[in-house]
């Protein structure tokens, strides 16, 4: 083969490789979701798009992981429909992180847990937390106001912490309560994010008001907290959120214990935001926000964390179907 | 965090959050600040798990690597194979193989190992074989020519005169090593990556003590190892190098 | 996806008969090839990190051994201050710039570049030492100035060291350009470290098979144009 022949050669291999990739981002990919074809709700569930609105610029936040990625991106999608001007800028941190960002004027607002709020910025106590998800939207507004930043009324569903176990752990063991691990934690490990060690909703919690002492703390990547209960045996323990898929859809597999102590409070979701910036974008800003998060129950808060982390769907993509199948989006 | 505009004072600002946070315990960033972190006993904690996953990961990789390499190397044989998983050893990303490896197999100190050594077989491999295959002839044939059995002319020839470039692996090998033992939280192990992996708990001022300490570690252990070569080299050779 | 029930109008999908990616296995070829246009994007920005970091990288080093060459005293610093380089971890490197760029892309390239230096000088300055001297003697005789024998001689011959460590070199960051995700560069590590992604075993196999795939075709390149090059060697492996 001379030398041109293999110029050519390799030219020609170039040449292909880059029609692969030119042809793969031009193809493109159906989603093929079969559904019972629900009929979407009346018209005056749809968002309808205000082009006043359209002078405002809104930068979403959230904190980084699957759950509240999705809130940040229907919360968007939501406010994008209604003609603002928005941009994200979403997996930004821990909600000190998110807390920074929003007072140093970085982003326009970010959905909070009204119970980490209370405990994490507050200094509320855990069990003090109310239960009632109104009270505490109450209590947590009022302590924003205080800091010059005001929170949206909280969505439907709420999310906790919670001590989970492979249910052949749990029955092994007689667990039902996290109070049963009395005199038995000590042989097991519980794993938990990095974040539990230092939170009174997590760890400090549980060693505080449950007296429980582990036989060792690990901490991982939440993407890995069913894992390690597959892979780990009949000692391992898990902190798992109450709104996780993997309950519902296998809940013959996994069981969470009762806290009985209420250590780990429920928190509804409270968009946080600045009362400037409320004034600047007019009322459609917080009348979007409560109207798009009114269908976020339990059930569709589980069944959309489970599009992401079960069926490996983009939390863009989730939060556009939640928006087309609840009727806010046409 | 975008860069500030008064950007030379903040950065000396963080800059000197970070070494407070080597130095002196504080409230962690997350959890309403209950909990302390770092200060000089949780960087020695650290610092001491990754040195420790290092070694063994590095004792793996030399237990692995260096018989067959030395012995192909001798032979002359293989030199494809050498060369090969050397390029190929430098291509793995990673990231995907801790994540594989922990998604697969589980978090532990295990896997991990294992997951390490197989960043740290090639560079010990491929250096070996062609450090001992290069050995000048003439001096093997000597040797065999005096007598010498096989294993002993590797011992006391090919290896003394390949010390350099065998070094030069293992030195690469223990990069590598320590450079994935950073990330090594997201397989269950905590090293001084935690500072920078667990940023929500650290804050900026701890991933940027950790980034600092695990430059300090690495260059280190490079400075600790090019000190064992410099001994290991025979003060023939040396003078020669110079 | 098997449907289920409607309730507020959102479907919940059925997920009692887990299909290959819902319950996880080590590879859904399925699920790929539907797919693969999310990893145009990220493929994209890894091959721009690659290429803009190798690109500067070889700039700087280049530069670097023609100084080192033509004044000695220089080579022993320059070899230790791209050691020092070298010997960062990359991922420390990135949040130790990160306080003075930022996150994001151009972090990523610096810290990039930076691991590349000394593979570069390395191998050029080997290549330019490894001149017989009785061919540059040849050349001074004949009359070639200095900068003619660099140009004309020094180099040429010195190519294909150069290009063995310009294949190192790249091979080598594209493994580690996964990791500019953390500071927000980009690339393939997107689709390994992100929410929901740190534990999908197709994903992460996609990902990081697309990186091993680019060190190859990169190498195959490098290797290629090496003998295109220097039609006066036989091919010789590094």
């Amino acid at each position: 083969m001379s030398k041109q022949t293999r110029l050519r050669a390799v030219l020609a291999a170039f040449a292909v490789l880059a029609l692969a990739l030119g042809l793969a981002a031009c193809g493109s990919s159906d989603d093929n979701s079969d559904s019972t074809g629900t009929a979407g709700g009346g018209g005056g569930k749809a968002i309808v798009s205000n082009p006043a609105n359209g002078k405002v610029s809104l930068k979403i936040g959230s904190k980084n992981f699957t759950e509240q990625i999705v809130l940040g991106e229907i919360y968007a999608q939501a406010l994008e429909a209604a003609g603002y001007k928005v941009s994200t800028d979403l997996n930004l941190g821990s909600e000190t992180v998110a807390l920074a960002a929003l007072k140093k004027g970085e982003i326009s607002g970010y959905p909070e847990y009204a119970s980490t709020a209370l405990t994490s910025f507050f200094g509320v106590d855990p069990e003090k937390v109310p239960g009632n998800a109104q009270e505490a939207y109450n209590q947590a507004n009022a302590d924003f106001q205080k800091e010059g930043l005001v929170a949206f009324p909280p969505t439907p569903f709420a999310s906790a912490n919670a001590v989970g176990a492979l249910k052949s752990t749990a029955d092994k063991l007689g667990l039902k309560t996290v109070s049963d691990l009395q005199g038995k934690s000590q042989d097991l490990t519980l794993y938990g994010s990095p974040e539990c060690r230092q939170r009174i909703d997590c760890l400090l919690g549980l060693q505080k008001y449950y007296n429980l002492q582990f036989k060792q703390f690990k901490p991982v990547d939440i993407a890995l907290r069913y894992e390690v209960l597959d892979k780990g045996g009949s000692d391992t323990l898990s902190i798992l959120f109450t709104t996780d898929a993997q309950l519902a859809a296998q809940a013959d597999k996994y069981v969470i214990l009762e806290d009985d102590k209420h250590v780990f409070p429920a928190g509804n979701v409270i968009f946080v935001t600045d009362p400037a910036i409320v004034k600047k974008a007019g009322p459609d800003y917080e009348a979007t926000i409560t109207k798009v998060q009114s269908g976020l129950t339990i059930p569709v808060m589980q069944e959309l964390d489970a599009r992401v982390d079960i069926d490996q769907q983009t939390p863009e993509a989730v939060a556009g179907e939640y928006l087309k199948e609840s009727g806010y989006i046409k | 965090m975008t860069a500030d505009p008064a950007l030379p004072l903040s950065f000396l600002g963080l800059f000197g959050d970070a070494v407070n946070f080597i130095f002196n315990q504080q409230p962690a960033e997350t959890g309403g600040g209950l909990a302390q972190v770092g200060g000089p006993h949780q960087v020695l904690d650290l610092a001491s798990e990754q040195l420790k996953v290092t070694a063994l990961a590095l004792a793996l990789s030399l237990a692995i690597a260096m018989p067959p390499a030395l012995w192909l190397g001798h032979r002359g044989k293989g030199e494809r194979l050498a060369i090969a998983v050397g390029n190929a050893g430098r291509a793995i990303p990673e990231l995907a193989l801790i994540a594989i490896m922990a998604a697969v197999i589980g978090v532990g100190l295990g896997n991990l190992t294992i997951a390490l050594s197989v960043l740290g077989i090639p560079p010990i491999l491929t250096n070996t074989y062609v450090g001992v295959s290069q050995v000048d002839r003439g001096a093997v044939d000597a040797a065999r020519g005096m007598g010498m059995t096989e294993p002993e002319i590797v011992r006391k020839v090919e290896v003394p005169l390949a010390v350099p470039t065998i070094m030069s692996g293992v030195r690469t090998a223990t990069i590598n090593i320590v450079a994935t033992a950073t990330i090594a939280p997201l397989a269950g192990i905590l090293t001084l990556g935690d500072f920078i992996i667990a940023r929500n708990v650290y804050g900026d001022a701890g991933v940027l003590a950790g980034a600092i300490l695990v430059a300090l570690l690495a260059l280190s252990l490079e400075l600790i190892l090019a000190g064992v070569q410099y001994l290991l080299t025979s003060p023939g050779l040396r003078a020669r190098r110079a | 996806m098997t449907s289920g029930i409607a309730l507020a109008q959102v479907v919940l999908h059925n997920r009692s008969n887990p299909d290959c990616i819902q319950r996880n296995d080590i590879f859904c070829p399925g699920w790929a090839i539907d797919n693969i246009d999310r990893y145009v994007d990220p493929t994209v920005q890894h091959v721009v990190l690659v290429l803009a970091s190798v690109g500067i990288g070889f700039a700087i080093a280049f530069t670097l051994a023609l100084l080192a060459h033509r004044y000695r005293p220089l080579s022993t610093p320059f070899l230790a201050a791209t050691g020092v380089l070298y010997t960062i971890p990359s991922i420390a490197f990135f949040f130790l710039l990160l306080p003075i760029t930022g996150r994001g892309r151009t972090t990523a390239i610096i810290a990039l570049t930076a691991f590349t230096l000394q593979i570069i000088y390395r191998n050029i300055m080997t290549g330019l030492n490894n001149v017989p001297p009785d061919i540059r003697d040849a050349g001074s005789g004949m009359g070639l100035t200095q900068r003619q024998l660099l140009w004309r001689v020094e180099l040429p011959l010195a190519l294909p060291e150069i290009i063995a460590g310009l294949r190192v070199a790249t091979v080598s960051t594209v493994a580690i350009a996964t990791l500019a995700v953390f500071v927000n560069g980009g690339g393939l590590g997107t689709e390994i470290y992100t929410a929901g992604r740190l534990t999908f075993k197709t994903g992460i196999i996609l990902a990081g098979g697309l990186a091993i795939a680019m060190a190859l075709v990169f190498d195959f390149a490098l290797v290629t144009f090496q003998r295109y090059a220097t039609p006066w060697q036989r091919a010789v492996p590094t």
